[in-house]
């Protein structure tokens, strides 16, 4: 599962950052969301990852570590998802923006 | 009244105010420029007595108020910690920024929506940033601060600024990606997230989580340095600041502040010299860095054709010589670098907005800017009212002369004003009475930041005194320009303030060396934070 994981982060920020490096401002966009992607699984990948184990406590069962996995990457992720989803909700109004002055979706804004 | 809960006023204050001020229609704009104004008054006030309290502590002290978010004890809740170098940055940051605004309202604020809301948020963010003592509410502030950025970039809109507005946005998104990878990293390293509790915690750690913890410091610092503004990760930043409207880019002289700031907190603290084998980790790469920073500034200062790029640069010098002074790790140089950062802070303000009024005289077919054309040209027509360029006040170009003067000293770093101090606190402290060895600091290192400082100075003095001479020696073509008394007034209270800084140089030296001084030894902060005792519900309450 750990292969799987970091394979998959791995793909999701390569492809990401090439993206990123593009000159169309829609594979920017494209790209700056693949890259937080990976970043949010990255996060979530920090706490150790974990199958069966619950992130609160249960009524019952013992309060050691044994039982549960780490909460807060979860909460952090979670934080991280929703700031970096506004974001790329913003990126793409200035894109639109600059797409409707520019009258090309070039990054600078000019063929060439 | 319980000082501690001041602590999260500053945060409070500005976003009670920008929320209030979001459901207000834009046509009501002198209400909510009142309500900005009085806002952020009172974060300057609150800002004040911080700062005094800060300042009324024995030197060497830790943290001055620590507040326990939801009464969590330290490392487990979110603090905020209000010590010398925060309640300073604090007031630096809200004093600009009260500066901006003044200069704003006499004409800019019109130029867009929500152009005060905007601004309270940036409050909100910077006050947070420079309070916050964990890492991933750091975070949180930063894309605050950044989000408000965004839209103030945008204020006025025109093509050249959506443009810069692009590429802005994509580079401060892609580094709060590496931010994320940072602060998760050292997470997953160390375990904690509260800065006081991780430094705590660096001198014993084990070799495998210790390379995890440089891994995402490196990354972590990155991305701080992509805001600082630090070669080769500066190109965004001339762009940008020169297309803004100038009362955001005066507010934005804090905003490269804010990646010092937090290297200046976390780095002496978590790669201090307690740090065991991570001690002094990545000090040569700020060093090599900074001084990059202030080559790369220079060649840019003498190259830039107009104004704004000018100011963009001279800020690309400060950054380096703060990060490269930085590197040094010296308490003395550290205090220097301090007075630094408050005066070329104040002199880039003030100069950003100097600038609009010079160029304003030169408006018709002056040099390149015809960004700055376009976007006056479309404001003219936006200015209500028969007169709206104001009575002109007498002499304006004689106090526009003195001020653009009083700006070039002061960045330069030429006697008598406050640059010159702040440059020979720092060279004082590298050659100290004892000789170069007397300083702790390795002689090559000490003669290389030697030759930066007075250098950068010189290139600053060549490229501001070829301007000068541009600008002011010339027979008047157009007409004097129009300047309201509400435009002058924040440029002389920034300006004035880095004069009570040379007079009063003597307590603000002691102030910034007890800053120095804990941020060196940080063992009183972190004792500070993790000791912070939880609040104790009253016996007679309702608690069942």
């Amino acid at each position: 599962m750990e292969i799987i994981l970091a394979l998959s982060i791995g793909a999701l920020a390569g492809s990401g950052v090439w993206l990123m490096l593009r000159s169309r401002t829609y594979q920017v966009l494209i790209g700056l969301s693949l890259l937080s992607y990976a970043v949010n699984l990255f996060i979530f990948s920090m706490g150790r990852v974990r199958t069966g184990a619950p992130p609160i406590l249960k009524p019952g069962v013992p309060e050691t570590l044994a039982n549960y996995t780490d909460p807060v990457p979860q909460a952090l992720v979670l934080t991280a998802i929703v700031i970096t989803f506004a974001m790329t909700a913003l990126f793409l109004v200035v894109l639109l923006a600059a797409r409707g002055l520019a009258r090309n979706d070039h990054v600078d804004g000019r063929e060439s | 009244m319980n000082i501690n809960h001041l602590a999260i006023a500053p945060i409070l204050l500005p976003l009670a105010t920008a929320a209030l001020m979001v459901p207000l229609s834009e046509r009501r704009r002198t209400l909510k420029a009142l309500m900005s104004v009085v806002s952020t008054l009172g974060t300057i006030a609150i800002a004040l007595t911080l700062l005094s309290y800060a300042d009324a502590q024995p030197p060497g002290a830790g943290a001055t108020s620590v507040y326990l978010l939801g009464n969590w004890a330290a490392p487990f809740g979110i603090v905020l910690v209000v010590d010398r170098l925060s309640a300073f940055m604090i007031t630096l940051g809200s004093i600009v920024v009260f500066c901006g605004l003044l200069f704003a309202i006499a004409r800019w604020h019109g130029a867009g929506a929500h152009f005060h809301t905007l601004v309270q948020f940036l409050l909100v963010g910077l006050n947070g940033a420079f309070l916050t003592g964990d890492l991933f509410n750091l975070f949180v502030f930063f894309e605050v601060l950044l989000a408000a950025s965004y839209g103030l970039v945008l204020h006025g809109s025109g093509a050249p600024r959506v443009k810069a507005a692009v590429h802005y946005i994509a580079i401060n998104l892609a580094a709060s990606s590496l931010f994320l990878i940072g602060v998760s990293l050292i997470y997953g390293a160390v375990g904690t997230l509260n800065m006081a509790d991780l430094a705590a915690r660096v001198a014993a750690l084990g070799d495998s989580e210790r390379m995890l913890l440089e891994t995402g410091a490196a990354i972590l610092g990155v991305a701080f340095l992509v805001k600082a503004g630090m070669w080769p990760m500066c190109f965004w930043l001339p762009t940008t600041y020169s297309v803004v409207v100038p009362p955001v880019a005066a507010m934005f002289a804090i905003m490269t502040k804010v990646g010092i700031y937090v290297i200046l907190r976390l780095w002496p603290m978590i790669f201090g010299a307690e740090a065991g084998a991570s001690a002094y980790f990545g000090s040569e790469w700020l060093l090599v860095g900074g001084i990059a920073t202030v080559v790369f500034g220079c060649i840019g200062l003498l190259a830039a054709q107009d104004l704004p790029r000018l100011a963009s640069y001279s800020i690309i010098v400060s950054s380096g010589t703060l990060l490269s002074a930085i590197a040094v790790g010296n308490v003395g140089v550290t205090s220097g670098a301090l007075f630094y950062l408050a005066s070329s802070t104040l002199a880039v303000s003030a100069f950003f907005l100097l600038i609009e009024l010079i160029e304003r005289s030169r408006m018709p077919g002056a040099d390149v800017l015809a960004v700055t054309v376009e976007a006056l040209g479309e404001e003219e027509d936006d200015v209500d009212g028969a007169d709206p360029v104001g009575v002109a006040i007498p002499a304006t170009m004689a106090i526009l002369g003195i001020g653009f003067a009083a700006c070039a000293l002061l960045l330069a770093g030429l006697p008598p004003l406050t640059g010159f101090i702040a440059k020979f606190l720092m060279l004082y402290a590298l050659f100290p009475a004892g000789g170069v060895e007397a300083a702790a600091v390795a002689p090559a290192v000490s003669w290389t930041l030697f030759a930066v400082l007075l250098a950068s100075g010189f290139a600053i003095m060549i490229s501001m005194v070829r301007t000068g001479i541009r600008v002011f020696w010339v027979p008047l073509e157009s007409e004097v320009p129009s300047v309201r008394f509400l435009e002058m007034v924040p440029i002389v209270v920034l300006l004035s303030l880095c004069a009570a800084m040379t007079v009063a140089a003597g307590p603000v030296q002691s102030f910034m060396q007890a800053t120095a001084q804990s941020l060196h030894a940080p063992q009183g902060y972190i004792g500070d934070v993790l000791s912070a005792p939880r609040v104790q519900p009253a016996p007679s309450g309702v608690v069942p």
